[in-house]
């Protein structure tokens, strides 16, 4: 068996420059335990070594660049190699980062020559400029050959020849084969041996009394006998699925209708595997270009039907969340190809459907789709709580058919979280509020934690404190605006007529019914509540540790206030002013 | 298909789900929670109206402890904990937080498929678009809640009178609140009862089940379902912690008008 070994010299360089995005020209070196373990060229030519203190190194080259040993940042960034290599013969089997071996690609590609000057070409096409290739009858003599070679260049040992191509070489190239490999160099570099040759004239019983194992081993390997076993690795199978258009379709509808059966063929690949879906991404070309491509999670598993509604969300909700019927099912671009990528699978075992139940579950994630088909998908959400201190933290919310992720952990203790029973109304994002003493003044907390005065008013703004930009789920912003008044309008004044009848006004609304006593206030200008009870300040004792402080000053508390008609607010006081928080309504 | 109840007799249960499944009147009762059945009993088909978000929340939740799915229109400030804690089961929850302009399709699609629909409408309702609801209602048996103003509802839940107990002035935390629930029907006196909302250990229960409770309360109250007369000026029982007689509040709210 001939085998093609493909070596990218200093690999933990080229990955930690790669990762650091810093030019390759630079001076860099890998240390390991405050010593060098691997420096690349320009580091070599100002005298660093491998196994040079760092401030030898240093001392030697003043701007050499520092990088961090990173085992897993090398084997990741060397996948690309593997995969490029696995394009022109299958079977890669990877030896560390920055080595590989394969089974030698021969006539097919005219000769070994031949084929080591493609896996050049494609690997410098890949972007790695130093690759040098060694093609021999054994991994060992391969993996030298490849080490003598020059920059993009093989160096093809004639089958037969690895003992006379070993031969001349010098024990030092046993030092790139770890620990065990530099003493044995060492050692046998001190007795005298300078050449592979001398190693493998040596009695077979002397090596292995001197060197136990590792040293017979070696020795059956610089005499050319090396076995080579390559742990080829199998490439993970195409599950991806696509489906062709010809003529591209314009309509929506008509991609739905046409992606069916490719979804059924998706799932029923993926159950012949006994595997289902949890995300799958979903991507459209037109003319040749992806022009939409999201990956979509499911709480269970897809089935074809729910495929086909992600790619209708998918295609429909490109233009926003809120859309009128008119303008709704014509894509942008027509569609020539769309594509099903499982992202993640799992065994169908772990999903599959109890004997008994589940139908009607299953009606309702229909009835929501629908929904989520009229509004879009962000805006069907499904709540869920994780850990947190104000109550806007304690609470998230995912788009229906979404599974949660990054959720804070609930079984945390969470100090100096909000007391109390957990409000029934949260705002997020915060609305203003004023808090005001018995003078008009308002109401501050002290660096000391202390209350500047008892709040004996307090009001809320109509305005919401504005979001933070990028903010998802704010399509319209008219729509939205008129929704919040329409839900200001609904608090307050059925609940003002149901409460305090037989009592004043107290808490009127912005349109207060006729005949009340309580003046109505200008616009924008709400009336004030006088403060029945209050309890605080909590201080709030928080993100001070990120970088960006928080927009809403550096000192904050938090109040409870229940106001004269009986409801209570959670009020949150900054140096920037107040805000509404919750309700407890 | 959730669980019979063990406290009605079976046969009848069947009978309602039979005559919900073949499209008739369907006025199967919905679990409704315990602190709340002595004053009513949600039903299939209906609409209900109440005044507070708790409440909502509150009729909401014992159909979700029974396995059924409820959703929740228009909440924007929907907080999760407290309904939570309340019992709704977030699992079987769906929340459409702004509906938009087709709110009112959003919800008839919702009461399609699910048990309680919670819904704060965005705009004022008129009787048509309510009547549609209402016919879709009585075909789907489900029950669907209002947070706010709806034209024909079958009950009006509003809470009167609560005072929270807990904080005094700086000091304590809220800890409970006691309430009067009112339940109107129609042109019906109105029928009350106290209720601990929500509780010290518990999220909503009535004040009889809580009777030791309610002597360390800080205005202890007498009967508890007390469906008292046609409504008049009640007592001057202001709110626990307000200083000085209700005409301050009078000059307050004038002042600064």
């Amino acid at each position: 068996m001939r085998v093609m070994v493909v070596w990218c010299p200093d690999w933990s360089v080229v990955a930690g420059l790669a990762e650091a995005r810093r030019s390759r020209q630079l001076p860099a070196a890998v240390l390991a335990a405050g010593a060098v373990e691997v420096c690349n060229g320009p580091a070599r030519d100002s005298g660093v070594r491998r196994g040079q203190r760092k401030r030898d190194a240093q001392a030697r080259c003043p701007e050499l660049l520092l990088l961090e040993a990173g085992p897993e940042r090398d084997a990741r960034h060397f996948e690309p190699v593997l995969a490029a290599v696995e394009e022109l013969r299958p079977g890669v089997s990877p030896m560390r980062p920055g080595l590989l071996a394969v089974r030698a690609p021969g006539r097919y590609f005219g000769g070994e020559e031949h084929a080591a000057a493609l896996v050049a070409q494609t690997l410098v096409d890949a972007g790695v400029w130093d690759c040098r290739i060694g093609v021999a009858d054994d991994v060992f003599t391969a993996e030298q050959a490849a080490r003598t070679a020059a920059v993009q260049a093989a160096v093809v040992v004639p089958p037969g020849g690895s003992a006379d191509f070993l031969r001349g070489l010098p024990v030092r190239v046993l030092e790139s084969d770890g620990q065990a490999g530099r003493e044995v160099a060492s050692l046998v570099g001190r007795l005298g041996l300078g050449t592979l040759g001398d190693l493998a004239g040596l009695p077979l019983a002397s090596v292995q009394d001197r060197f136990g194992r590792y040293g017979a081993d070696l020795w059956h390997r610089v005499r050319g006998a090396g076995r080579s076993v390559l742990g080829e690795r199998t490439p993970p199978p195409d599950l991806d699925v696509e489906v062709v258009f010809e003529p591209p379709l314009e309509s929506v509808e008509a991609v739905c209708f046409s992606v069916r059966t490719t979804a059924e063929r998706l799932v029923s690949g993926l159950a012949s595997r006994q595997l289902v879906a949890t995300e799958v991404r979903v991507e459209a070309e037109s003319e040749g270009v992806v022009v939409s491509s999201r990956a979509w999670l499911h709480p269970r598993c897809f089935t074809a039907r729910d495929l086909v509604d992600r790619v209708h969300w998918q295609l429909q909700g490109e233009g926003g969340s809120l859309r009128s019927r008119h303008d709704a099912g014509v894509v942008r671009a027509p569609v020539e190809r769309v594509r099903f990528v499982p992202e993640t699978v799992e065994p169908a075992a772990a999903h599959a459907e109890a004997l008994w139940g589940g139908g009607s579950d299953e009606l309702v994630e229909r009835g929501v789709a629908r929904v989520q088909a009229m509004i879009g998908f962000e805006s069907v959400l499904r709540p869920v709580l994780q850990g947190g201190r104000s109550p806007a933290e304690r609470q998230a919310s995912v788009p229906w058919g979404e599974r949660p992720t990054g959720l804070r952990p609930l079984d945390r203790p969470w100090p100096t979280r909000v007391p109390g029973p957990p409000p029934v109304r949260v705002f997020s994002p915060p609305r203003v509020a004023e808090v005001v003493d018995g003078t008009g003044h308002p109401v501050a907390v002290s660096e000391r934690g202390a209350v500047s005065a008892d709040p004996r008013r307090f009001r809320f703004g109509a305005a919401l404190l504005v979001a933070a930009p990028g903010s998802a789920g704010v399509p319209q912003p008219g729509g939205r605006a008129g929704a919040q008044e329409g839900l200001w309008a609904l608090e307050d004044t059925p609940q003002v007529v149901a409460r305090t009848t037989g009592r004043p006004q107290v808490g009127a609304g912005a349109h207060p019914p006729s005949g009340a006593p309580g003046a109505p206030g200008r616009p924008g200008e709400r009336p004030w509540q006088p403060v029945a009870s209050w309890a605080g300040p909590w201080p709030v004792d928080e993100e001070w540790w990120v970088e960006t402080a928080p927009a809403d000053g550096s000192r904050a508390a938090r109040f409870q206030v229940v106001g004269v008609d009986g409801r209570a607010w959670l009020l949150r006081w900054s140096t920037a002013g107040w805000t509404l928080e919750a309700g407890y309504d | 298909m959730p669980a019979l109840d063990p406290s009605r007799p079976v046969l009848d249960q069947l009978r309602e789900r039979v005559a919900a499944m073949e499209g008739g009147p369907a006025r199967e009762a919905v679990a409704t929670h315990a602190g709340l059945s002595d004053l009513l009993q949600l039903r299939a088909g209906a609409t209900y109206s109440v005044d507070a978000a708790s409440v909502g929340l509150a009729l909401a939740a014992e159909a979700s402890r029974a396995g059924e799915w409820v959703g929740f229109a228009g909440w924007a400030d929907f907080g999760a904990e407290a309904a939570a804690e309340l019992g709704v089961d977030l699992t079987r929850t769906v929340l459409v937080p702004e509906p938009g302009e087709h709110w009112l399709e959003v919800t008839a699609a919702l009461v399609d498929v699910l048990r309680v629909v919670v819904l704060r409408p965005p705009a004022s309702v008129d009787a048509r678009s309510a009547g549609v609801l209402d016919a879709r209602l009585r075909t789907r048996s489900s029950v669907l809640v209002v947070h706010g103003d709806w034209p024909r509802c079958d009950a009006r839940l509003s809470l009167e009178e609560s005072r929270w107990s807990g904080p005094d002035h700086g000091s304590g935390r809220l800890r409970a609140r006691r309430a009067r629930l009112a339940v109107r029907r129609g042109t019906a006196p109105p029928a009350r009862a106290e209720v601990w909302f929500p509780g010290i250990d518990a999220p909503l229960v009535g004040v009889d089940e809580r009777s030791d409770r309610a002597a360390r309360a800080s205005r202890p109250r007498g009967p508890v379902l007390e469906p008292v007369g046609p409504r008049g000026p009640r007592g001057p029982a202001g709110p626990v912690g307000v200083r000085g007689p209700g005409g301050l509040v009078v000059e307050e709210a004038g002042a600064c008008g």
